[in-house]
This record gives structure tokens, sequence and C-alpha cells, in this order.
């Protein structure tokens, strides 16, 4: 039997503190689909990165036609046959559709580029996936299915033979993912080999052939796609009882929390209103994109409303920048802790005391070192940060310290109402636990905990009252007991008719 | 970049030299000028060699802090040159040392707000702001006096430049009182915190309730006031407001931070680092005058040196995350 097109051989990859792999086989045959399935942070992106040439593994090989490689930048890998198309796609938008298609090996004559070649070259590479998108376009102009499509064209024009999509669909419409199936299984037709990562069980099993889970960095399994069902794959995901990640313990909620009441700005398409009561864990399920982290932005006032009130425990609160709404006992964890949430270059002390040192300050002026060593190490060790010191600059840390490097950052203040956007994100399942934990914790302390989320699993597992965003508008608030995974979803799809237009 | 990297188990020289850096070669720079270089180690060169960098340190204080912030200012070493002048025509025109030097500390606090309203509140580049404030400022300088150098009249005001204090010349004295003061308000004050954090992620630091807008606008002020001071020291030195003074200060003040570690991204920076920077550059330039080094060497020489420096960092950098 020939050698499979494309080949993992004991993939290993150890960051500080993380095993993101570990030796990690399976091979993905010529002219089949292969599903990449595995929670956040199971290794499917670092596995993705090494075949794109971005990492070098720590130990373990890569065999594309039983010839092992060893990919030195993602050039190397282009040349070897081997395209990713990312979430976030690399096109130039500046850029023409046919430039772009080209980027760095332009048809030229004496060192001028050729734009009738061009032309014509690039209508030839769109045709081939059914495109007829006009090549002198800007990328930039085009809308984002349209863009994948380029994309796509640019892996073929580049020869590549294995082509891996990482989430693919997360925002396309209905009608663009039927094009982009289409599309993947003609290029399953010529004998490419595609390696295919999703979340959603329902393309998986209708696009795809194999599928290898992978679970905390390590092999799960390897199978043919017909002879597992839906539960199997979910057990083999998330490898242990879901009860025991959330450990949901209904409590009582207290008095009056956080109250919303017609707010309205930037990225929401209604006023909004909700209360949700102090020592309550209130959920925030949508997809991307429904304007769940511009609410929470709203009301935390790193973002300006237009309109409506913000309530803490009865008092009603006048937030007009982040400064205002902490000192009024209103926190918020940002979804993007590199972009939003840590200063990457200092310590965990000094993430952990950024913003209660002005309140401990002498005098508001000057630092109080004693009480910030003191509140660091205390921070540390309540959450079980894993640092070597407080003095280790917070970018060597893992996601999940990182994260509770942040929450440090609020338990250091007086919190009234905590706002968590996709708070375990990229977070490998123990820290999860955690961070449930924690929450816990702060609920039980009589804390209001907001806490917005992508992952249903974690949605259902952990909230005590769940509100549903479509398309920035608040669609529906449901009690823990009348949820379910098809409930929520339903509520959450944007309706057919604003799908249509 | 935010790589994931850690500090692996190190030898104790190897971590000691990282950690002392710069500070390292500033003394093997100096101990190599006074054992090789005729008339270094002597006290009228010493004196002079502060004198020289006196300068430069002051307004390094308060680049540091920009620099730190992850802003920049072109426009010092205008603003250095133009309250010489105004300090020069103020006290000629009322006869009054106080009016002069306060008119002087104004422009500069008028320049420095200006640039960090437009750099913080209307979020435009610091480098493109700054290099036009630059130019705005010393043509402002040259107006303000015709183009000449105006010769100050009160001779009591000269004490402030040319006098000493146990030997030591009154501006380096207030160089090292600029270096100490700083240092603490980086070290010790929520302010200095702030800018760090600012440096180093200002949407995060937003978040964290930090007034990031205020900060940055403290910041050009305070730097505007330092060049503006570092001017009126000038001008007592020189009895005399020069327009043409100190043109291409402000990348003598930036090199000298560069080369004591602060990063041009943000973030990181200590003032001791940058004292040596400052030294160093002093140093070099000292040397090279007492070996008689012609100044078109000089200029690379210097360059050389700074782009060295930006190198090794890198390098040990690169090192650090491997």
């Amino acid at each position: 039997m020939n050698a499979p097109a494309l080949r993992f051989d004991r993939v290993s990859m150890e960051f500080p503190g993380v095993k993101a792999l570990q030796e990690v086989s399976f091979a993905v045959r010529a002219g089949s689909i292969h599903a990449l399935m595995g929670e956040n942070g199971a290794g499917k992106s670092t596995l993705l990165k090494i075949l794109s040439g971005a990492y070098r593994p720590t130990t373990g090989t890569i065999a594309i036609d039983g010839e092992t490689h060893a990919f030195r930048s993602t050039g190397d890998a282009l040349n070897a046959g081997v395209a990713v198309i990312y979430q976030e796609l690399h096109l130039v938008p500046e850029m023409t559709v046919a430039e772009n298609l080209f980027l760095g090996h332009l048809p030229q004559r004496l060192g001028w580029v050729n734009r009738r070649e061009l032309a014509r070259a690039a209508r030839r590479q769109l045709e081939l996936i059914g495109e007829t998108i006009d090549p002198d376009t800007k990328v930039g102009r085009l809308p984002l299915a349209q863009r994948q499509m380029v994309e796509i064209a640019k892996a073929l024009t580049r020869g590549a033979r294995i082509i891996a999509f990482d989430e693919p669909t997360s925002s396309l419409s209905d009608r663009e993912v039927r094009r982009l199936f289409a599309i993947i299984r003609d290029l399953r037709a010529r004998g490419c080999a595609i390696l295919y990562v999703s979340h959603r069980m329902e393309e998986i099993f209708e696009l795809c052939d194999e599928i290898t889970i992978l679970r905390d960095g390590l092999h799960v399994a390897t199978s043919e796609l017909k002879t597992l069902t839906r539960d199997q794959v979910v057990r083999q995901m998330v490898g242990r009882d879901l009860a025991t990640v959330y450990h949901y313990t209904p409590h009582p909620a207290g008095g009056p929390g956080l109250s919303v009441k017609g707010l309205f700005g930037p990225g929401l398409t209604e006023p909004c209103t909700f209360a949700a009561r102090a020592g309550e864990i209130f959920g925030f399920f949508g997809l991307v994109g429904a304007g769940r982290s511009e609410l929470l932005r709203l009301i935390f006032g790193a973002e300006q409303k237009t309109a409506g009130s913000v309530t803490i425990c009865d008092d009603v609160i006048a937030v007009r920048s982040p400064r205002d709404a902490i000192a009024a006992g209103l926190v918020l964890c940002p979804e993007d802790r590199k972009k939003d949430g840590i200063v990457p270059v200092r310590s965990v002390l000094e993430n952990i005391n950024l913003s209660a040192r002005r309140r401990k300050a002498r005098g508001g002026v000057v630092i109080d070192e004693t009480w910030e060593q003191s509140n660091a190490r205390q921070r540390i060790e309540q959450l079980r940060v894993r640092t070597p010191s407080a003095q280790q600059l917070i970018r060597n840390l893992s996601g999940g310290n990182q994260q509770k490097v942040i929450l440090g950052r609020w338990l250091s203040e007086t919190v009234r109402v905590i706002l968590l956007d996709e708070p375990t994100r990229g977070i490998d399942v123990g820290a999860k636990s955690e961070i449930y934990a924690i929450m816990r914790t702060l609920a039980r302390d009589g804390v209001c905990v907001i806490m917005v989320s992508s992952e249903l699993p974690e949605v259902l597992g952990v909230a005590d009252r769940i509100a549903v965003m479509r398309e920035g508008k608040i669609a529906a608030i449901l009690d823990r007991a009348d949820a379910t995974e098809e409930g929520l979803l339903r509520l959450a799809l944007p309706l057919e008719a604003a799908r249509a237009s | 970049m935010a790589n994931d990297t850690s500090a692996p188990p190190r030898k104790p020289i190897a971590d000691f030299l990282d950690r002392a850096g710069m500070l390292v070669v500033l003394a093997i720079l100096f101990t190599g000028c006074s054992l090789f270089v005729e008339n270094f180690f002597s006290l009228a060169n010493m004196r002079g060699l502060a004198l020289s960098v006196s300068m430069t340190g002051m307004v390094a204080c308060t680049m540091l802090f920009c620099l730190a912030a992850g802003d920049f200012d072109l426009s010092i070493g205008s603003v250095v040159a133009c309250s010489g002048v105004i300090a020069a025509v103020v006290m000629n025109k009322t006869n009054s040392i106080t009016l002069g030097v306060l008119s002087a500390l104004t422009l500069g606090a008028t320049v420095g707000l200006t640039n960090g309203y437009i750099v913080a509140k209307l979020r435009i580049n610091a480098l493109i702001t700054t290099l036009a404030t630059m130019q705005i400022v010393r043509g402002c300088a040259l107006i303000a006096c015709g183009g000449v150098a105006v010769g100050i009249q009160r001779e009591d005001f000269f004490v402030l430049g040319n006098s000493s204090v146990l030997g030591v010349p009154t501006p380096v004295w207030i160089t090292v009182a600029c270096f100490t003061v700083f240092g603490l308000v980086l070290n010790r004050t929520v302010f200095g915190r702030d800018t760090l954090a600012v440096g180093g992620n200002a949407e995060a630091a937003h978040l964290a309730g930090i007034p990031v807008v205020r900060v940055k606008i403290a910041i050009f002020t305070l730097q505007g006031l330092m060049a503006a001071f570092a001017g009126i020291v000038l001008a007592s030195k020189y009895t005399s407001g020069q327009p043409n003074a100190l043109t291409a200060f402000e990348l003598d003040v930036i090199s000298a931070c560069v080369l004591g570690g602060v990063s041009l991204t943000g973030g990181v920076g200590s003032m001791a680092f940058v004292i040596a920077g400052v030294l160093i550059m002093g140093i070099v330039q000292n040397a090279m005058n007492l070996l008689n080094v012609d100044s078109f060497y000089q200029y690379v020489a210097r360059g050389s040196i700074l782009l060295a420096a930006v190198l090794f960092d890198r390098w040990k950098r690169r090192k650090q995350s491997a």
C-alpha cells in the first residue's frame, strides 16, 4: 500500500508549563477528508501551526508521501505542498484578487509584472473552484466567504495537495457553507488530502471520512467516522463525565446584583435589558458576532453607551470609563487576554496589582511595596497560579495561569459584579475546572458573576440562568432547568430570513 | 512578541551579565579609557565629561518616561533652544529673571501639553506629531530673536550654568537630582508604574482603570517642562539664548535611552540603565576628543555603537526565547 499523503509521527510540542502536544501520531490519506476535533486547548491549533511550518515541534516528524520533512518556515511547508487556511485569512486587502493569488511569484517579464498574463492565470485558477470573481477586484472589498474562496484558490495555485482548514465555516452563512463543502469534496475527488478542524458536529458527520480526536495534547483515537456516533465523539473529546468538570451545585441567589435597563450602543441592534442577582452565575450564550462582548464592554464603560442605565445592588451608577466601573465594584476579564488583559512585558506581581495599587498607594501617589508584595503572594496562593515567582514576566505563563492573574487583579479590589468574557478560551481542562471553582466561590461570597461563552456545554454546565444573544440583541433568557443544547442553538442561530438577505 | 518563553536554569555569571547588561559595558569602557586614554582619568576631564552629559542626562530622564509609555518626542531639541531664546528675550525686555524663567517654562509646558493632547487624545502618531512641533518650535525660536543669538544682560543669571558646588558644576548637580527624582517616580509611584503599564499594553491598562490619556498627556507635559528647564540652564551657561543650539539633540537623547535598554515598543526601562546609556555615549565622545579623532569619524563611531547595542539586545532576547 502507498504511504499516506500526510503522516504525523510522534509529534510533541512543549511550551513552558504546558505540554501542548504529546507524541501525537496519525495519518491522513490522499483523497480523503479527515476531521480533527478536540476541545479548546486540546492541541488542534498547535498541530496546524506545526503543519504550516509556523512552529517547529519539540520532537517528532511530519512525513509527506512517506518522505520525512522538517519545516523550518512556512515557506518550506508551502513548497512541500501544504496549505493551511486559517480563520483569519492571510490575504493583503489592498491588493487585487489576482495579485493575492500569485503573491510572491507574480508572472513577470524582465522584472515587470505581466498584467495580462496575471489576469488570465488568475481567472483560470478561480474557474477551477467555480468562482467568478473579477480578478482585478481589491480583496478588501470582497465579502468574507469570497475571500475564503480566494484563499483556497491561492493554495491550489501553489500546487498544494495537503490542505488544512481551521474552522472555515465559523462566519459563513448556510448557502456559503454549501458552496465550500462542494469545493472541499471536489478537492477530495482530485486526490487532495484534507484536514478539517471544526467544532460543529453536524458538519463533521456530513463532510468527513475519518476523524482524529485530541484531548489535552494527547491523541485519543483515529477512526472511520461511519463507525462512530455523535455521543461517542463527544465522550472521546471530553474524556470524562461533564458533570465532574463543571461541578454544578445549586446555590441560593441573593439580593439584587447587576441590573441593566435599555442599554444600547455600538455593536447592538436593540436595547438590552436583564437583571442578574448577587450570588448568581448568569451566562450569555451566542454565536461569534452576536454582540455579547460588545454588551459587556458597554456595561463596563469600555465603549460609550448611547442609552440605558446600569444598576449595581440598587445603586444606579454612571459608568463613563472602566475606571468608573471599577470604582463601583464592576470589573471585566476581557475575551482576548493577550490583547486586552495582560501587560506581557511586566511581572506577575505588577499585573496582579495593576488596578488596586492606586487605592493602596500612600497619599494616592507613592506605591506601598509591602502591600504589593503581600497581595501578590496572597492571590498567587489563593488562585494557585503556577509561576516560579511573583517577579516572573506574565507572558511566560500558560493561558490558564494568565487568566488566574487577571482574576487575581480583580479579587484585589472590592468586587460586586464580575464580567467574564470567554473565561476559559484556550485553557486546558485542568485549569478550566479551577476557573469554574473560582467562579462558584465568588458567587457563594455574594458576587454577581456574568459569564459569556461560546461553548454550549460550558454555559449549560456552569450558569444558573442563560441569556441567548442573536444578532446584537437578547433573544431569550432561560432558567437552567429549561435550557437544552438544541434549544439554545435554535435561539442563537440567525433567522432564515435575515440569512438570505 | 508575546512568545511563550521561560527562563531556563542559567549559570550565575550569565545571569549577572544579563541583569547588569549595560552597567558592565560601562564599567569596562570606563576602566579601559582610564588605562589607555591619556588625560582621561583626571579631575579636569571628569568634570568636563560630567558637564558634557548633563544636558542629555536631564532630558533623558523624561524621555525615559516617554519611551516607556510607548511614545517618543522629537521636539525636545527645539524646545531647549526656543526656551533659551525666550528666557533671554523676556529677561532683557523686563529685566526680571523670574519672568524670563517662567515664560520659558510656560513655553515648554505648552508645547508638551500640545504634543500630549494630539498624541493621546486625538491618537495621532507621536513621530509625526513631534516631528511637526519640532519644526514649528525651532521656527518660533528663530522668529523670536530674528535668527541671531540673544546675549543676556542680567549677569546674576549666569550663576546657574557656570557655578560649582563642592567642586562639581551646578548643572551636574541638577542632573544628578533629576536622575534621583525621576528614578524614584518611575519605580515608587503609581504614575511611574502606570507609565510602564501603558507602554506595555495600553488597552489592558485602560481596562484596568488606568487613565491612559491623562498619563500620556502628563508625560509629554513633563517632557516639555524638562526640556525648557534644560534650555534655561543652557542659556545661563552660554550667557545667551541660541536659536540654533542643539540640533539633533533629540537623537542623542533617544540613542542614550535605547543604549540603556529602554524598549522602543514601550513597557520596559529603568533609570540605572538610562544613566549607563548617557554615560557610555558621553565617555565615547570624550575619549574620541582626547584621542583627537576627527569629528567626521565620531559620527560613524556613535552610530555604530548604537546599532551594536540594539543588535546585542535583539540577540540576547533571541537567545532567551530559543
